[in-house]
């Protein structure tokens, strides 16, 4: 069920700027412009869906890999008795990126991000040190792409 | 078109030169552009750099794939997308290229990927992420995706998350 903080032009906007936003001296008014409003209001309008929380972030959305910086998911088998504490030894270390508790035997899946790709190693190695657990990498070998849009 | 990406590391060509200017832009842009009229002009100020400058940074650096897109990032929970699985996929190694394609061309899922499989517990060597507004919505789409598969598959399952733990983007440091 969506928001009903959402109207039909916060939809637009949502669904036309994820295909990408202008590089120029106004990209506010150029964008706006597309939409059939003004650059005021186009401003206003991303303020608060950001502020929402609707939109996580507005700008450029970067490619660690492409970086040279290091990427795996992570999945480990954690007692429920000891969840609570595993999450917080995990979410302690700011290269774990997102973290998702999901109903399967290995119950905690997370991503971890480095600047450097010799990086994710020593991570992983620290948090299996800490936690006394096992952790599986399971770095992406291939990707197949497509473009990754939600309609509003 | 959505044929298989060389992935940075084990193409190591398909990663970006960047100096330390990029790396400035990013940590100036990583948490988002500023809400302003002239937002490159902003950035080429904090920088001490032309906004021209700027601009032809960043230009270059989405050509180069350092930058996926310029725009919006909904949260796909506050559209409403509340159901997401994680469908996992168990297809011998000579078809994971087919199978993923067709997976991503589906239209049916956001990210695609071939991973390792780690026998005997994790048995799966393909990822496919499905969202929906509804559990049932998610279930269809990932029928859908069985029928696609056909033959192919030799055994899959469906990760539903229960909790997000924490959830923060990228960040150099």
């Amino acid at each position: 069920m969506i928001g009903p903080e959402l109207d039909a032009l916060d939809r637009r906007i949502i669904n036309r700027l994820q295909e990408g936003f202008p590089l120029c001296e106004h990209p506010y008014r150029a964008a706006a412009e597309g939409l059939g409003i003004d650059e005021a209001t186009l401003i206003a309008r991303l303020e608060r869906l950001l502020e929402a929380g609707v939109l996580s972030r507005f700008g450029p959305l970067y490619n660690a890999e492409a970086m040279g910086g290091g990427l795996t998911l992570c999945a480990m088998q954690v007692p429920e008795a000891r969840f609570d504490e595993v999450v917080e030894q995990v979410n302690r270390h700011p290269e774990v990126a997102h973290n998702y508790a999901r109903d399967h035997a290995l119950n905690l899946w997370f991503v971890v991000a480095t600047e450097r790709p010799d990086q994710v190693a020593e991570v992983i190695g620290r948090i299996e040190a800490e936690t006394g657990l096992a952790v599986l990498d399971l770095p992406k070998l291939r990707e197949f792409h497509l473009s990754l849009r939600f309609e509003a | 078109m959505n044929g298989p990406v060389p992935v940075a590391g084990l193409h190591p060509a398909a990663v970006a030169e960047l100096d330390a200017v990029d790396r400035a832009l990013i940590r100036a842009t990583q948490a988002g552009l500023a809400l302003v009229p002239r937002p490159y002009h902003a950035l080429a100020e904090r920088l001490g750099i032309g906004a021209d400058e700027v601009m032809a940074r960043l230009r270059r650096m989405q050509a180069a794939g350092v930058i996926r897109r310029i725009g919006a990032v909904p949260n796909h929970y506050r559209l409403g997308y509340r159901a997401n699985g994680m469908s996992v996929w168990d297809v011998p190694d000579a078809q994971v290229a087919e199978a993923g394609s067709l997976l991503a061309e589906s239209g049916l899922v956001s990210h695609c990927y071939e991973r390792p499989r780690h026998r005997p517990l994790w048995p799966y060597n393909l990822f496919a992420m499905v969202h929906g507004r509804t559990h049932r919505e998610v279930e269809d789409k990932i029928a859908r995706l069985r029928a696609l598969l056909g033959g192919r598959v030799r055994a899959w399952d469906v990760l539903y998350s229960t909790r997000i733990l924490k959830k923060t983007g990228l960040r150099l440091r």
